[in-house]
């Protein structure tokens, strides 16, 4: 070798970061979508080649999807909220009392967001002005909320039939074109609007660089406290407008509703490869981890096997992704 | 005589901890375009001395002067909009964020309602990058997660962020700690880059051969007083280690 040619050769070896390479994650989880839905088709083609069961996805997709894209902002945090289930269910009660008590759609709607702002503020000042670890005080706060919908409604529903003849019902749950729910229009502009402030605005620099380093932080002068409190307001207005879906879509409030949602929420962010460690995710993931854990429930049954391997495959992926997101994000020494 | 007054001007500075007295009435002064180093064992006070000046800690007496102004440095926050910034080396960045974002972290440069100008700020990191930060390895690009940089490089990223963000004093803690002899180059480099640009620095290192390399001013503290200012102009390497060493004794003895 002469001394030209190796003075051309670069200090260090200049990794090859490709666009596949930038956005592996994003690939895996497209390709993992894909790849289940071969089986699906294959396995029970004439549902899955029929738009009937996409429409019902459509549906029941945006009853938590919209909660996992918000929860992506706080996993990226490196926080943790387990009480979204609550303050759905907190804020659905206050939809429903209030529409019965008032007929007045617009206030019931206005009332149950600003319980799930107000739920999500209090989780905010626990953890930020108390400092109480984020997985423990919504562990509190989920029974909180929980028990005092138990308290309130002593366990009884709410039937509310007369939402059916409401204007504003259908601008939540209509069907677009006879053909497409409302519902899954509003998930889908919520998550575009999530993932723009994620990655191209001030909002979602601030929570990348906290869940990464908030010393740091700190120290250049970010508001750690204050953005931390508005990602748990902003989760607790998506529990609030998810239930909105809800109560609409089925006309009847549970003393149960939203909860259950809990596992298939945070099971699309971690298998969306938002890392658990925090200062690292995508949304464009997340909402493809809506997509998969959507489809699993009626797509296990399609293939023939029983809902009890539900919960199963659900661990069974979430468990396999993060050990495989854990070893893709290693930080190299 | 210059008109100008010292960029920091420190008065009967005093600090408590309960009834342990850390600071006995320290009096520092730091000139603009200088770098004076703080020199002194561990437990001596340059920490505490430090993050009274950053605004971490609050003094139990003394007066502080910045340009001039009588100042009170309530937090962090207050210090570094005046244009005091400390840089510390494993907190200084986040290591999985891309160049770009690290540089423009808390001062983003946005189009309108805060969305991000993506084009400007990876345009400034890359002229940063070429110009201050003396990052020409090809593997590094504006778009490279800070964990691939090696030490000495980050210290740089660090050091141009707070100059380009017009840091009037930077603050240096212990920067070459477990660093390679050529990283430490580089950051001695990068620190005397201040006093090129007509800034100043308060430069904190254990090892006396590179405080000698880039301080004009040595400040040697002792169980919480200054024991004893020396000129780089009147002293010699071999001169300022004595010193140490003479202090280090003495103190032992007592």
């Amino acid at each position: 070798m002469t001394a030209e040619t190796t003075k051309r050769l670069p200090l260090r070896p200049a990794p090859q970061r490709s666009f596949f390479h930038v956005y592996r994650i994003q690939f895996s989880i497209t390709a993992l979508l894909l790849l289940l839905y071969v089986v699906f088709i294959i396995g029970d083609p004439k549902t899955y080649l029929s738009f009937n069961i996409y429409r019902s996805f459509m549906i029941s997709i945006p009853f938590f999807g919209l909660m996992a894209m918000a929860a992506t902002f706080i996993v990226t945090l490196g926080e943790i909220d387990l009480s979204f289930p609550s303050a759905a269910g907190m804020s659905g009660w206050v939809f429903a009392s209030s529409y019965i008590y008032s007929g007045s759609f617009l206030l019931a709607l206005v009332l149950c967001l600003a319980t799930g702002a107000l739920i999500g503020l209090i989780n905010g000042l626990l953890v930020t002005k108390i400092g109480i670890p984020s997985i423990v005080a919504t562990i509190g706060t989920m029974f909180l909320w929980g028990g005092l919908v138990n308290v309130v409604t002593e366990g009884h529903g709410i039937p509310m039939t007369q939402l059916l003849d409401d204007p504003l019902h259908a601008l939540f749950v209509g069907q677009l074109f006879d053909r497409i729910p409302a519902q899954f229009i509003w998930f889908v502009a919520g998550s575009i609007l999530m993932g723009v402030l994620y990655k191209r605005h001030r909002f979602g620099s601030h929570i990348l660089f906290i869940g990464d380093n908030a010393e740091s932080a700190r120290m250049m002068g970010i508001h750690v406290d204050r953005v931390k409190i508005l990602c748990f307001v902003i989760m607790g207005v998506s529990a609030a407008l998810s239930v909105v879906f809800i109560l609409n879509q089925l006309t009847f409030f549970w003393a149960t509703t939203g909860s259950g949602y809990l596992l298939t929420t945070l099971a699309a962010v971690f298998i969306g490869g938002t890392s658990v460690f925090g200062g690292k995710g995508t949304m464009i993931g997340s909402f493809v981890g809506v997509l998969i854990i959507a489809s699993l429930e009626p797509g296990i049954i399609a293939i023939g096997l029983t809902g009890f391997y539900t919960q199963f495959i659900y661990g069974l992926l979430i468990t396999i992704s993060v050990a495989v997101y854990a070893l893709m994000l290693r930080r190299r020494d | 005589m210059n008109a100008k007054p010292p960029l920091l001007q420190m008065k009967g500075i005093q600090k408590s901890f309960g009834h342990v007295r850390v600071l006995k009435d320290i009096d520092l002064e730091v000139n603009w375009g200088e770098i004076v180093a703080l020199i002194g064992d561990n437990g001596a006070g340059k920490s505490t001395l430090i993050k009274i000046i950053t605004g971490v800690y609050k003094p139990t007496d003394g007066e502080i002067y910045f340009k001039g102004q009588r100042i009170t440095p309530r937090d962090v926050r207050a210090s570094r909009a005046l244009g005091i910034e400390a840089v510390y080396q494993e907190r200084a960045l986040a290591e999985q964020q891309e160049l770009w974002r690290n540089v423009f972290a808390g001062h983003e440069r946005t189009t309108f309602l805060g969305f991000l100008d993506l084009a400007a700020q990876r345009r400034e990191t890359e002229r940063l990058m070429r110009t201050r930060m003396g990052l020409t390895s090809q593997a590094i690009t504006v778009d490279s997660e800070v964990v691939n940089l090696s030490g000495g490089e980050k210290q740089g990223v660090a050091i141009a962020r707070a100059l380009y963000f017009d840091a009037d004093l930077i603050i240096l803690d212990e920067p070459t700690m477990g660093l390679s002899i050529t990283e430490t180059d580089r950051v001695l480099k990068f620190t005397r880059s201040i006093r090129e640009q007509g800034k100043s620095a308060i430069f904190i290192d254990h090892n006396i051969f590179h405080v000698y390399d880039v301080a004009d001013r040595f400040v040697i503290i002792d169980r919480g007083s200054i024991a004893k200012r020396l000129l780089k102009a009147e002293v010699t390497r071999e001169k300022l280690i004595e010193t140490m060493v003479e202090l280090h004794e003495s103190g032992a003895a007592s």
